[in-house]
């Protein structure tokens, strides 16, 4: 195989004494794709993450990056990956625009250290430790500290957390401009956003296992709904039985009608259907939209609407 | 390299991906070996040099010893030593102990508590290269001390009694106990959480300041704990430096030896029981 996937997962199970933090899970990321992992707290993210950076060994199952094993080949696969712990790892006391330069010094060409740090936005606390920074600031910091190696896949634990509106949508322009230039990326997030808007391929995973697996509009347009306004007290029986089978359809509130197709797409005949249904009895629908499902609905849906500890 | 033209940043409303095509395109690799332990090497020596607590334990407390015990007669040395000549190498002891074994098992139980070993651990600086980066520091510091201890020492009126092999046989005793501290160093650091690292590294180091032969003659403990005394590290470091540089001694070999086993023992224990996170 001339050139493997950026991540390769099969059959990967941890353990941490009697807790199974990861159970079976198998994934492919492509390169030079965002891959974001979904999943309530606890459900094997970071575990996943630490076993393809290295820091863990896997109980049963192989983990490929790059083609490498991360652990015997961690001296060839390092120089290639950069990596973002979920929080830490920087010394508390150091200024941040030192700790890029000792980390550049690690690389054969490294990105320079002082524009890397105006491209996080942290020019003017190149001599703040890394201690007095905030939590959105240490995570830019972090991010560069990801990327400054010129990496082929960069792993970002929650890249995200912490940071306002501004950081979030400029580390979002970051990760688009890696992967415009061909740079993997495989990120954790609690933001279906975040999901939505940057991940070619979003895994979502519960209890230790994939429970979905696709692109965002495979996720989400596997099921749809259509919408409309019109008077209030039409015979929605009526409707039912001018659509297609396997439709549902229900009047609420008043004047608000929603038609459903569990488990299919919303197809152009449904849209046809009620629209001639519509004409047949002089009614004019208003607001009429067809919508997907978002991440977060399918999201929930997967893994349920309990809180985790 | 040159660096790229600043087209955007976090906090402007200008998106990052206005870098331009081609400014993340991967070059990954890694630096020669050598570069890497440097760039750490000199990252970690700021660090302790910049922190007050550790130039302390580094620096003041046995700058102060050596000026105070010198010149005031609080204890008596006894053994026909002046009281320079007597303090000189135990003070050296004193801040070998205080660099390899107090100050980087508390850098190091910190660095590790903070997660930083393990991000180190993601770069391409292995963990031969790491411990090898924490060994220049090390030596690095303790070559400050010495210039600084040994100009204050001279300056107090300290005139060494020494055979010509001192030159061999000071620096071959100063990395032996370098080596036998530094094992216990990282010990503590990587099996005990990071406040208890703290808490014993500098118990150690009072205890072993005390009964260590530093500032006091191990000749006034009784005659049936000396032989003990003079096999913890602290004692044959000081011993043996003492036997050197105030006695003429040719070659310490008992102290060597001592220092040498403890030395293996603490890397063997180090490298079994050390945690990285």
């Amino acid at each position: 195989m001339s050139n493997p996937p950026a991540v390769e997962i099969a059959d990967l199970v941890k353990r941490y004494g009697p807790a199974t933090a990861v159970d079976g899970l198998s994934l492919t990321a492509g390169r030079g794709e965002v891959t974001a992992i979904l999943g309530p707290n606890g459900a094997g993210k970071t575990t996943t993450i630490e076993v393809c950076e290295g820091y863990r060994s896997a109980d049963a199952g192989t983990v490929r990056v790059l083609g490498l094993d991360p652990l015997r080949d961690g001296a060839r696969l390092k120089p290639r990956v950069g990596v973002m712990l979920q929080a830490g790892g920087i010394p508390p006391a150091v200024p941040a625009g030192e700790y890029l330069r000792t980390l550049r010094s690690f690389h054969v060409k490294p990105h320079d250290a002082a524009w890397l740090l105006d491209i996080v936005g942290l020019t003017s606390h190149a001599k703040t430790p890394y201690k007095r920074l905030s939590g959105g600031q240490q995570q830019r910091l972090s991010l560069a500290a990801a990327v400054i190696g010129r990496p082929e896949l960069v792993f970002l634990d929650e890249p995200t957390a912490g940071m306002d509106p501004q950081a979030r949508h400029a580390t979002w322009d970051l990760v688009t401009a890696l992967r415009g230039d061909g740079v993997g990326v495989i990120l954790t997030t609690h933001f279906m956003e975040e999901a939505e808007r940057l991940a070619d391929h979003v895994v979502i995973i519960d209890h230790g296992r994939v429970v979905a697996d696709g692109t965002p509009a495979q996720l989400t347009g596997t099921a749809g709904q259509l919408r409309f306004r019109a008077e209030a007290g039409l015979d929605t029986d009526s409707l039912l039985g001018a659509l297609p089978p396997g439709s549902a359809a229900k009047e609420s509130p008043a004047g608000h009608y929603l038609i459903e197709m569990p488990g299919a797409t919303v197809q152009p005949a449904l849209l046809a259907a009620v629209t001639a249904w519509c004409a047949d009895r002089a009614v004019l629908p208003s607001s009429l939209q067809i919508e997907w499902r978002t991440l977060e609905d399918v999201f929930l849906e997967l893994t349920g609407k309990d809180l985790r500890a | 390299m040159t660096p790229q033209p600043i087209t955007g940043q976090l906090i402007a409303s200008e998106p990052i991906a206005a870098t331009g095509p081609g400014t993340w395109t991967p070059v990954p690799g890694a630096a020669p070996l050598r570069r890497m332990i440097a760039a750490q090497s000199a990252q970690e020596t700021r660090q302790l040099l910049r922190n007050g607590e550790q130039l302390m334990l580094t620096l003041i407390i046995p700058l102060l010893l050596l000026a105070a015990f010198s010149l005031e007669p609080l204890i008596d040395f006894g053994g026909g030593y002046t009281r320079i000549d007597f303090l000189t190498p135990g003070v050296i002891a004193l801040a070998v102990m205080s660099t390899a074994f107090t100050s980087q098992a508390i850098a190091t139980g910190f660095e590790r508590r903070y997660g930083v070993l393990k991000r180190l651990g993601a770069t391409p600086l292995s963990r031969g290269g790491l411990i090898a980066a924490k060994t220049a520091t090390v030596i690095g510091v303790e070559l400050l001390q010495a210039a600084i201890i040994l100009l204050v020492a001279l300056a107090l009126g300290w005139s060494p009694d020494a055979d010509a092999s001192a030159i061999v046989t000071v620096p071959l005793l100063v990395l032996l106990g370098t080596a036998a501290f530094s094992g216990f160093a990282l010990l503590l650091a990587g099996t005990l959480r990071a406040e208890a690292t703290l808490a014993a590294a500098n118990l150690i180091y009072v205890v072993l300041l005390g009964i260590g032969g530093v500032v006091f003659p191990l000749t006034k403990f009784p005659p049936s704990a000396r032989p003990l005394l003079e096999l913890l590290p602290t004692g044959a470091l000081s011993t043996g430096l003492r036997d050197v540089l105030a006695n003429a001694a040719a070659f310490p070999a008992r102290d060597v030896v001592t220092l040498a086993v403890w030395a293996v023992a603490g890397i063997a224990l180090a490298a079994r029981f050390f945690r990285w996170e």
